[in-house]
């Protein structure tokens, strides 16, 4: 179908005797923003990572953009961004020279990088510090920007990976209304996070534990289906297989 | 294109706003040529000495007279105070001390023989053997005028001619070695540390994921470095040419080719260790350890090797360095074409394609996982 973007089919990754993700068959709509959720080590960094290209799998199947992970990875490359969680700009460059390095090698014009910073510039008020280094702009904006240049060059798919960790949720929400943006202009947006209301934000959302999706729906229907109030019970049915008293909750959430 | 070019840029300007980096590729090459090439010299200048002259007859005061007049010494005292030597040594006001005994003239000239005693303070053991060496050579000569006047079938007269470095200044040794250290430490350490720095801070995965192939990253950020490496290079034969005074006797050309050869060969060096580690300090430490510390102690350039254990003159051959001073020295020095050090030149050309090709198998499998 035209209107799946990500398609995997069994898709497995072994290390050794250890499989980090086991026969994992989903699809990602078209212009979806979709949740990508599990704890920590549940495998959803290996299965990104096979997705762009980083990590062969070993065995399944897998299409990202309608091309093969195995035989077009060069080709996927050219239709994704990435943002991932460790790195996101170079830190002794400013803002415009991020812009104009990254959309360099994803192969824009001058003209057209010109032009694109400069509406971009002016759409997040960043007057004032587009020509300051990164490492003298606060985590927000440079989270912002991040995201701004993960999807500089237009491309069909973005995958951030934790693009809101750190940072405030005043700014999350901003965060959240650039992704919206993003997901307008028909970009899909697969997205990973530890911050269960922004599940909420997401159009579906599957929820990984051990090398294995065990849940995947929109939101509200996960929460009828599995019987919880919220995503954060939910999350701790599936991924904790318990549901902990509250107090544990507010220990290890944000919310 | 496009997209070398950004790349390009993007690592000209990580170098250029790294304050301590352009130290370490501008400052160091300068600073070595000039520690080298005017501090850490085996040549003894001006050293003091003083003379205890017990005779102060024709002879002895010719000998003194010659040595004060030559200017690797300066008699600070005439004296006939024995009992002060030890004191002047012990306060390191002299380098030396020359006696002569009472009788001096009339014991040689009647065919007794004489003797002078020196004393050199031997804590610094290579400086006492030159003083030795030097003051010897005096009385040589001395001695062999004296017997000149008499009797000339005598004598057998050494004619010394020193090649290539007349003066036996210590620069012409260093340059050299300087040169293939400045090389080692740009292109070996600062190219392995750049590439890793990108793995260290993930952004290599989010490169990896954009449309640039491997080959070219790594294309562009070794051409930064081979461009601050030919200018150090520049910088540090106008240094030795203007500054050292030690002209470059070859061709030029042949001069700056071989450089380049032993520039690619350490930038190849460089990739291979950068791939084959994630972390700037273990690139660093395999930089020092494997490549600085052998490129200065089994170069030749600081210790003769052939005054080496059999088994590190066998394992210096394996030392890039040890073969690019050998072709620095011949051209600078000795004004050799390539017909002498084409076998070097081979050697390091046999070095560069067996790095780049084990740095092609490791890139290999290390994309490919």
């Amino acid at each position: 179908m035209d209107n799946i973007i990500i398609k995997t089919e069994n898709l497995t990754k072994r290390f050794g005797t250890f499989f980090a993700v086991r026969e994992l068959s989903f699809e990602v709509y078209r212009g979806e923003i979709f949740g990508f959720l599990g704890a920590n080590g549940a495998g959803k960094t290996t299965a990104i990572r096979m997705l762009i290209g980083l990590l062969k799998p070993t065995s399944g199947i897998a299409s990202v953009a309608g091309f093969d992970v195995y035989k077009e990875p060069d080709k996927i490359k050219e239709k994704i961004g990435y943002m991932s969680q460790k790195f996101s700009l170079y830190e002794d460059l400013t803002v415009l020279e991020n812009l104009r390095f990254f959309g360099g090698i994803y192969g824009l014009k001058s003209e057209t990088i010109k032009s694109k910073s400069a509406e971009l510039i002016k759409k997040l008020g960043m007057e004032n510090i587009a020509r300051k280094l990164i490492k003298e702009l606060p985590v927000g904006w440079r989270q912002k920007v991040a995201f701004s240049v993960a999807v500089f060059h237009n491309p069909a798919i973005v995958f951030l990976d934790e693009p809101t960790g750190g940072v405030d949720p005043i700014v999350r929400r901003q965060f959240w209304d650039m992704i919206y943006e993003a997901s307008e202009s028909n970009i899909t947006i697969f997205v990973t996070t530890h911050y269960l209301d922004e599940a909420e934000y997401c159009n579906r959302i599957s929820i990984m534990d051990e090398g294995v999706i065990k849940a995947l729906d929109n939101p509200s229907e996960l929460k009828k289906k599995f019987d919880v109030d919220s995503m954060n019970d939910l999350f701790n049915l599936i991924a904790r297989k318990k549901l902990l008293p509250d107090y544990e909750k507010t220990l290890q959430f944000y919310y | 294109m496009k997209r070398l070019f950004s790349f390009i840029i993007k690592e000209f300007k990580h170098i250029l706003r790294d304050s301590r980096v352009l130290l370490i590729l501008f400052g160091m090459p300068v600073v070595q040529v000039l520690i080298f090439g005017f501090a850490l010299t085996n040549e003894i200048k001006n050293s003091k000495v003083i003379v205890i002259d017990y005779s102060k007859d024709e002879i002895s005061k010719k000998m003194v007279n010659k040595i004060e007049a030559n200017k690797y010494f300066e008699i600070i005292e005439h004296t006939d105070n024995k009992n002060i030597i030890l004191d002047y040594f012990r306060q390191g006001k002299i380098k030396a001390a020359i006696i002569f005994p009472q009788h001096f003239s009339y014991d040689i000239s009647n065919s007794r023989g004489s003797q002078i005693q020196i004393i050199t303070d031997a804590t610094d053991v290579n400086f006492a053997n030159s003083i030795k060496n030097y003051i010897s050579a005096i009385i040589n000569e001395c001695l062999t005028e004296l017997v000149l006047g008499k009797d000339k079938r005598l004598t057998i007269l050494p004619q010394i001619k020193m090649l290539y470095n007349p003066q036996l200044k210590g620069a012409p040794n260093f340059v050299p070695g300087v040169m293939s250290m400045v090389m080692l430490l740009v292109c070996v350490m600062m190219t392995a540390i750049a590439i890793v720095r990108e793995k260290e801070m993930g952004s290599m995965e989010v490169l990896l994921t954009s449309p640039v192939s491997p080959v070219l990253m790594i294309i562009s950020k070794v051409v930064p470095y081979f461009v601050i490496s030919t200018i150090d290079l520049c910088l540090i034969l106008l240094l030795s040419v203007y500054i050292l005074d030690l002209p470059v006797q070859g061709s030029l050309f042949l001069l700056v080719a071989e450089s380049l050869l032993f520039i690619i060969t350490c930038l190849i060096i460089g990739i291979l260790i950068s791939i084959r580690t994630s972390s700037q300090q273990i690139a660093m430490l395999i930089s020092l350890v494997g490549m600085m510390m052998p490129a200065v102690f089994l170069s030749g350039f600081m210790f003769p090797i052939e005054n080496m254990p059999y088994v590190l003159q066998l394992f210096s051959n394996l030392v890039p360095s040890k073969w690019f001073y050998i072709i620095v020295k011949d051209i600078m020095l000795k004004g050799a074409g390539f017909e002498i050090i084409w076998k070097e030149t081979l050697i390091i050309a046999f070095m560069m394609f067996l790095f780049l090709l084990v740095s092609f198998k490791t890139f290999k499998v290390r994309l490919y996982q």
